[in-house]
């Protein structure tokens, strides 16, 4: 009896279409929030905005995107990476040829880009399917790369393809420490998890979810396969590639096209499979895991194995475990760590009883 | 025209050694429907532990056996901790579990064997032969001997044994196929065992083309599109798509390279594969799908 919805009783429609129901998750969440907002810019020291706290988020995002088109529509894809660099080299275009043009309108830039390359390798989806599908994705993901690094235009003639963020400013206030692009990373990861958590709820997410079960029977009680696949596309793109700015702009500050290759859309893949599939809180705590256990097992290694694994030995050992956990989640709990925090939620309703 | 003929057979040559990868992809996908993204992390382990073995000074052909045994005992293990587990998942599932596995078999190799090139020499000279007024690598006609003799053997299994029948008729309807007694549980791990011993030989050519080392699990990204244009079921289809993507490969680097740039040979299979696929969603020899709601 942690928490209980006995005598919250919903009265208007208003209130049936709220994300969180029950006061409890609703002030759970806002104290979470503000939390995230106000207090850990103060407590948090630029180790942890640096190294963990910024790529956990962007990296979430990526998740957010991923798992809108291959947890919501079905559609699997191994080219995230491919649309991450597409939203980076767009937004730092629109930033370098457009003097003085605003921080922000540069990201909606960058994602408007990488979703028009997106519905453009989504386009084969129409006609093939499954795993067929991975080769368009593969082909965007190697596609991509290569002009990004074939031609000079993209990285302003930079000699080794390397493009280097803006100054980070909005409306006149610097978001260029460690805290401030803390900050801005949650204000835009915190605005797009809401409009993706509102858009699966919506008809287009339902339309999604039911091409996902088997697109077949979506089309034959007349949901309009073209569009609801190409807007997969099309938004998970979007997000993806506002993903891909932020990972250039406040986590690395300057990137080149082969940070965007195939082991990122593994690595995002991964985030969404140990995540959960199908859930927006999921990516989050995805994200978590694949950032901090990296680091956890280096703390572990050098604390306790000191001098018994050697450090070349600790990326094998990483490899290892990840790909144990894989198969791991996919056997024991295919719907991820979400699915683990909603049992626990559910046990924590009914506590000290069991059933 | 004679250099467009020399580039098209160097092209046809090579790539007969993708369709050696693909040919492993497409016996376990016809056995258990799983599309094995480990194929290329499967190459790789062979490859480095037969390496491995010979330079601790092992003799060829023990090192062969004891290599060939590694991956029997590879595929009973996938099959027990991964497969069984996994009956009856969306085949999505079974993909990522394969995702999984290849970091795992890599991620072994590496720790096993260490991380460093390794020079594989198989005594096949990589001189030029010349035959009929065109230069060929000696090393290329040997490799597209043993791919035609593989697919040779692997007809002969799929035919005429006892072994190869019960498979055909996995392949066909495992439903089936349990119902009249065949153990499905058997026919995956010879299936997986069979696809180490293919994984093995196009480990042996590649890494005595390229040098044994972690890059060789990348030709899995190049039987891809062979596998898409050729069929995810057909052996035959994975030659031919082998084949022409090979061809085009090679002569889109020599005529289309100097004009729109060097290096696309990594997605110039991609898009002819996409731009097949368009065609035919199946691939040119792969089963249709009837979708029944």
């Amino acid at each position: 009896m942690i928490y209980r919805e006995s005598g919250q009783f919903i009265t208007s429609y208003q209130a049936d279409h709220r994300i969180f129901k029950l006061y409890q998750q609703r002030w759970a969440f806002y104290a979470l929030l503000g939390f995230a907002f106000v207090i850990v810019p103060f407590i948090g020291n630029d180790y942890w905005f640096s190294a963990i706290l910024i790529p956990f988020l962007v990296l979430s995002l990526a998740g957010l995107g991923l798992n809108l088109l291959t947890g919501y529509a079905g559609q699997i894809s191994l080219g995230s990476a491919a649309f991450m660099a597409v939203g980076a080299f767009a937004a730092y275009n629109f930033q370098v040829r457009i003097e003085g043009s605003p921080l922000l309108v540069g990201f909606v830039f960058g994602g408007v880009a990488a979703a028009i390359v997106g519905v453009i390798f989504g386009l084969p989806s129409l006609r093939i399917k499954g795993f067929y599908l991975l080769v368009s994705t593969l082909a965007a993901q190697f596609f991509v790369t290569w002009v990004l690094t074939q031609f000079g235009w993209f990285s302003n003639y930079n000699a080794s393809g390397v493009i280097s963020a803006p100054s980070l400013l909005i409306l006149g206030h610097d978001f260029s420490s460690p805290a401030g692009r803390y900050l801005l990373t949650l204000g835009v990861v915190t605005v797009l998890a809401f409009f993706a958590r509102n858009i699966v709820r919506s008809e287009l997410g339902r339309h999604w979810m039911a091409v996902r079960d088997m697109d077949t029977a979506a089309a034959v009680i007349g949901i309009p396969i073209l569009k609801t696949k190409l807007l997969a596309f099309a938004i998970s793109s979007f997000l993806l590639g506002i993903a891909g700015a932020l990972w250039a702009f406040t986590y690395l500050g300057t990137v080149e096209p082969h940070g965007f290759d195939l082991s990122r859309s593994f690595q995002i893949l991964f985030i969404i499979i140990i995540g959960g599939m199908g859930s927006i809180l999921g990516n989050f705590l995805g994200a978590a895991f694949i950032v901090l256990l990296p680091i956890l097992l280096s703390n572990l290694s050098a604390n306790f194995l000191a001098g018994v694994v050697d450090p070349g030995q600790l990326e094998n050992l990483q490899k290892i475990i990840f790909g144990a956990l894989i198969i791991f989640f996919l056997i024991k709990e295919p719907n991820g760590l979400a699915r683990l925090w909603q049992l626990f939620r559910e046990r924590a309703r009914i506590w000290p009883l069991r059933f | 025209m004679e250099f467009f003929l020399e580039v098209l057979t160097g092209g046809l040559l090579a790539g007969l050694m993708y369709s050696l990868v693909a040919i492993g992809f497409v016996l376990i996908y016809k056995a258990s429907g799983v599309f094995n993204f480990a194929q290329g992390s499967m190459v790789l382990f062979s490859a480095l532990t037969f390496v491995s073995l010979l330079e601790r000074g092992v003799p060829f052909w023990v090192s062969f056996a004891v290599t060939l045994l590694t991956m029997i005992a590879l595929a009973w293990a996938i099959e027990r901790v991964v497969l069984r587990p996994l009956v009856n998942r969306p085949p999505i599932t079974l993909f990522m579990a394969t995702l999984g596995l290849s970091y795992i078999i890599e991620g072994v190799a590496q720790a096993m064997w260490g991380a460093q090139v390794h020079g594989l020499e198989l005594g096949i000279s990589d001189a030029p032969l010349e035959i009929g007024g065109m230069l060929l690598s000696q090393f290329d006609l040997f490799s597209a001997a043993t791919a035609g003799i593989l697919v040779l053997f692997l007809s002969l299994l799929f035919n005429k044994t006892r072994i190869g029948i019960s498979l055909r008729a996995v392949a066909d309807d495992q439903l089936a196929a349990l119902a009249v007694g065949i153990k499905l549980q058997r026919i995956w791990m010879i299936v997986w065992a069979v696809a180490g011993f293919v994984g093995l030989v196009a480990g042996l050519l590649w890494g005595a083309r390229l040098g044994v080392q972690f890059s060789l699990s990348l030709v899995v990204l190049k039987a891809l599109p062979v596998l898409i244009i050729g069929g995810f079921t057909s052996i035959g289809g994975a030659i031919v798509g082998g084949l022409i993507i090979g061809a085009s490969e090679k002569l889109a680097e020599v005529y289309l390279g100097p004009i729109i740039g060097g290096g696309i040979e990594n997605w110039f299979p991609y898009v002819l594969a996409l731009l097949f696929l368009l065609v035919r969603p199946a691939g040119i020899f792969g089963e249709r799908a009837i979708e029944r709601v």
